[in-house]
């Protein structure tokens, strides 16, 4: 048999993320709102994505990060085992070093606002604007969490309407949903 | 053509690459020399201006590591040297002279003369078959033979 084994493809997997020659890692991880496409830069996590179109996904790393794009599943490793932890409930912030530096500075601060909001609680997107300094920008804020690039670790679910509404979610409402039941915030 | 992300050229080429490999070194050799191949691969792929000829681009690699392990003694074999008799390697020497010619004609060439692949490989190096890889390698030859002449 000429075929590369399993094992060979994954020790050049490995072997490329261990010498730092990626510019983004990817792999695929398992949750109970889905498969989650989760990439990492060299900086750290710089991407979830629902409903991965792999091909597109890739593009878009590549354009962003570098063409060194390669699915490698070490340096996705403790990403995996804190989204696993979160699912099982046993886990209420995530310890990950995320790499925001492509977006403009207004969605920097909002998601740096975002990352305050403790598990299991709400804010609308107005009081969210209110943090970041920019009390009038609720609708430039619905804008950042829809272009979100690390939902679930940055908590866009944890932002609703004025009137306590769901309102949207980038993943679709179900999974808005699914997240805050999880932490206790809907019943 | 703009260039792919790695994803999709190793998943491209592992298999005819890893292939081409086994029949140079046999299976043992042939997987530490895919790992290096790609990794080579990895380290330059930046580079790289544009997504064309890139099979043939891998097979380049591929064939250089492979000469580099043939060279290398067998810790397990004791296999005279056949290929290191004088300094400068065949593919170098070839490579430079060929850099004029047309890209196919030239990739044909330093693979078949340099690399010493055989016309099947070199059709699937370059995307078409042994006869195109043929007829490919020989045009290079009589273009070079002119220009030695003129």
């Amino acid at each position: 048999m000429n075929a590369v084994s399993t094992h060979l493809d994954r020790r050049f997997r490995d072997a490329a993320a261990g010498e730092g020659l990626l510019d983004a890692a990817y792999d695929l991880v398992d949750s109970p709102v889905g498969q989650l496409l989760v990439a990492a830069s060299k900086r750290g996590l710089c991407r979830i994505s629902y409903d991965a179109e792999p091909e597109r996904e890739l593009e878009r790393l590549a354009r962003d990060f570098g063409v060194r794009v390669l699915r490698s599943p070490k340096p996705i490793d403790p990403a995996r085992r804190e989204l696993d932890e979160y699912f099982e409930g046993k886990r209420r912030s995530f310890d990950l070093d995320v790499d925001v530096t492509l977006l403009a500075d207004f969605n920097r601060r909002v998601l740096r606002e975002l990352a305050r909001v403790p598990y299991g609680e709400i804010v609308t997107y107005g009081e969210l604007a209110a943090r970041a300094a920019r009390p009038r920008a609720a609708r430039a804020v619905g804008m950042v969490m829809n272009r979100n690039p690390l939902p679930i670790v940055l908590p866009c679910h944890r932002v609703v309407g004025a009137n306590g509404k769901l309102t949207g979610y980038a993943g679709g409402l179900d999974r808005k949903e699914q997240l805050l039941r999880l932490e206790g915030a809907i019943l | 053509m703009t260039l792919p992300p790695f994803e999709r050229f190793y998943e491209q080429h592992r298999e005819e690459i890893f292939g081409f490999l086994v029949r140079r070194l046999g299976r043992d050799r042939a997987e530490d020399a895919f790992q290096e191949t790609f990794l080579r691969a990895l380290r330059a792929y930046p580079k790289l201006r544009h997504g064309e000829h890139l099979r043939a681009w891998a097979y380049t690699i591929a064939s250089r590591i492979a000469i580099d392990e043939h060279r290398r003694p067998r810790a397990d074999a004791d296999l005279p040297e056949l290929e290191s008799l004088d300094g400068r390697p065949a593919f170098a020497q070839l490579e430079h002279l060929a850099d004029q010619l047309p890209p196919t004609e030239r990739a044909a060439v330093v693979l078949r003369y340099g690399y010493d692949l055989d016309y099947a490989d070199i059709g699937a190096a370059l995307g078409s078959n042994a006869t195109a890889a043929r007829q490919a390698a020989s045009a290079g030859i009589r273009r070079l033979r002119q220009k030695e002449l003129g």
